[in-house]
């Protein structure tokens, strides 16, 4: 089997995710933060080194200025819901996610004004547009880093920059990018930065989070109230990170896996991680690129983005493709629209939708070339056969 | 010892302080102080000042120092 769906949820793992996770379900158990005993309290180093892991890999000083959350979308969610009010003006662009576009649409519904900003087919954006939306009202600009259809990189550097200078908060959507691309939230002036442990971090899914820049979180309203296993003297939330935003007993047994891939990450580095992927992505996009039929979107360079890339064989819709990848190859892929819509009316595969493969860690230029060699046969046989 | 707000910040303060060298012990909060995490970190008095300038630095916020 050739897995390349890494995009969705990278898979397998780094053995010592597995290892960690395991660990603590037998050694340690306890709910972190709860009480006093040395297993809670190990619990609660266990959620704390992850944390300190994650600061580190994203330049951020304070490690308490993560939250968890259960995954990007809820991070997201605590970000735009928690900032947007009536009256205030929110900027996008054309290429995000729906856990991006649906909480602003929601929001547009309830006097939330939105100005989407539209990128180039080959899903590139001119900060220069984002920087003419800025309206007197805007609160709030957020970007994806890295597209999850065509691994497009957003220019968030110079986005950063412009809304430094216009007093305007900036909120990344790194889910396709944290671990996979370097990331630096004081470099890149980002205020709110949403991530998701499942895809480059190499934790298992139900792990994510936000890190909120210092002083941001006045005016972030949390998404849910209860207990902290802190102040519990007070019928009301904390107002101090992480406690303000982390409610509830957390999926620690997740932290200790995401912790131990955040460390897979640090210790083999995001620059030695991208140039594997970037030499297996060369290949898929010189191969694809030279098949007749076959239409590739996005930049058409594997510097320029993450190992993410979407094509089409004219004339077979993009399901049946993945359909005949996985029963004749034993390749699984990703077909349709991947849960970001705008993003494919953008590129002008939208109903359609397109054929998305996703290398990870473990695909090697081995397997790159069985699936070469699987779409040219599909594309020369043509549509029909084998039904 | 020093109290704190919560867990997270206990176990922040355990890290900055064991990586200069302190001596400390994590205990539950003795009885007759209360604190909002239940958690507290034990240290010998003759540290006081350092710790105060180690947690100071990192801006870390403690709900404050006690002798027993
Ligand atoms: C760009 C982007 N944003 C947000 C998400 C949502 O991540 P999650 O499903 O972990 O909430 C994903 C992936 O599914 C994504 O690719």
């Amino acid at each position: 089997m050739i897995y390349l769906d890494n995009a969705a949820t990278s898979w397998p793992k780094p053995e010592v995710v597995y290892q960690a996770m395991n660990n603590f379900m037998r050694q340690v158990g306890a709910s972190p933060g709860r009480s006093g005993h040395r297993l809670s309290i190990e619990a609660g180093r266990v959620v704390y080194e992850t944390r300190e892991s994650l600061a580190r890999l994203f330049n951020i000083d304070d490690p308490l200025r993560i939250i968890f959350t259960s995954n990007a979308t809820e991070a997201l969610n605590v970000a735009i819901n928690g900032v947007l009010r009536p009256g205030d003006h929110a900027i996008t662009s054309s290429m995000e996610h729906n856990s991006v576009m649906r909480p602003l649409r929601a929001l547009q519904e309830r006097g939330v004004e939105l100005t989407v900003v539209s990128c180039s087919k080959e899903g590139f954006l001119d900060p220069g547009g984002i920087e003419k939306a800025i309206k007197p009202n805007t609160r709030l600009i957020v970007l994806n880093h890295a597209s999850n259809v065509v691994g497009t990189l957003l220019p968030v550097i110079e986005v950063g920059a412009i809304a430094r200078r216009h007093g305007v908060l900036f909120c990344v959507d790194a889910a396709q990018s944290a671990g996979a691309y370097p990331l630096d939230v004081s470099f890149m002036k980002v205020d709110l930065l949403a991530f998701t442990g499942h895809k480059s971090l190499f934790g298992p899914q139900g792990t994510g989070g936000l890190y909120i820049r210092q002083g941001v979180e006045d005016v972030v309203e949390p998404l849910m109230h209860g207990g902290t296993g802190s102040r519990s003297d007070s019928e009301h939330q904390p107002d101090f990170l992480p406690d303000k935003y982390e409610s509830g007993t957390p999926n620690t047994v997740g932290l200790a896996g995401l912790g131990a891939g955040v460390q897979f990450v640090l210790s083999q580095g995001v620059d030695a991680l991208r140039e594997k992927e970037e030499k297996v992505m060369y290949l898929l996009i010189e191969g694809l690129g030279a098949i007749p039929g076959v239409t590739l979107y996005g930049s058409g360079d594997a510097r320029e983005q993450v190992a993410v890339l979407s094509f089409n064989i004219a004339g077979i819709a993009s399901s049946e493709v993945a359909m005949r990848l996985e029963e004749e190859y034993d390749i699984l892929c990703r077909p349709g629209l991947q849960c970001a819509p705008i993003a494919h009316k953008t590129l002008g595969t939208f109903p359609g939708g397109t054929v998305r493969v996703s290398p990870g860690y473990f695909t090697t230029e081995d397997e790159a070339d069985i699936v070469l060699r699987a779409v040219c046969n599909i594309a020369s046989m043509g549509k029909g056969i084998g039904l | 010892m020093v109290l704190f707000h919560s867990i997270s910040g206990a176990l922040r303060a355990e890290k900055l302080l064991k990586a200069e060298g302190v001596p400390l012990k994590m205990i539950p909060v003795p009885r007759h102080l209360s604190s909002d995490c239940g958690i507290c970190i034990r240290f010998e008095r003759a540290d006081e000042l350092k710790v105060e300038g180690i947690l100071g630095r990192s801006k870390l916020e403690i709900q404050g120092i006690h002798q027993i």
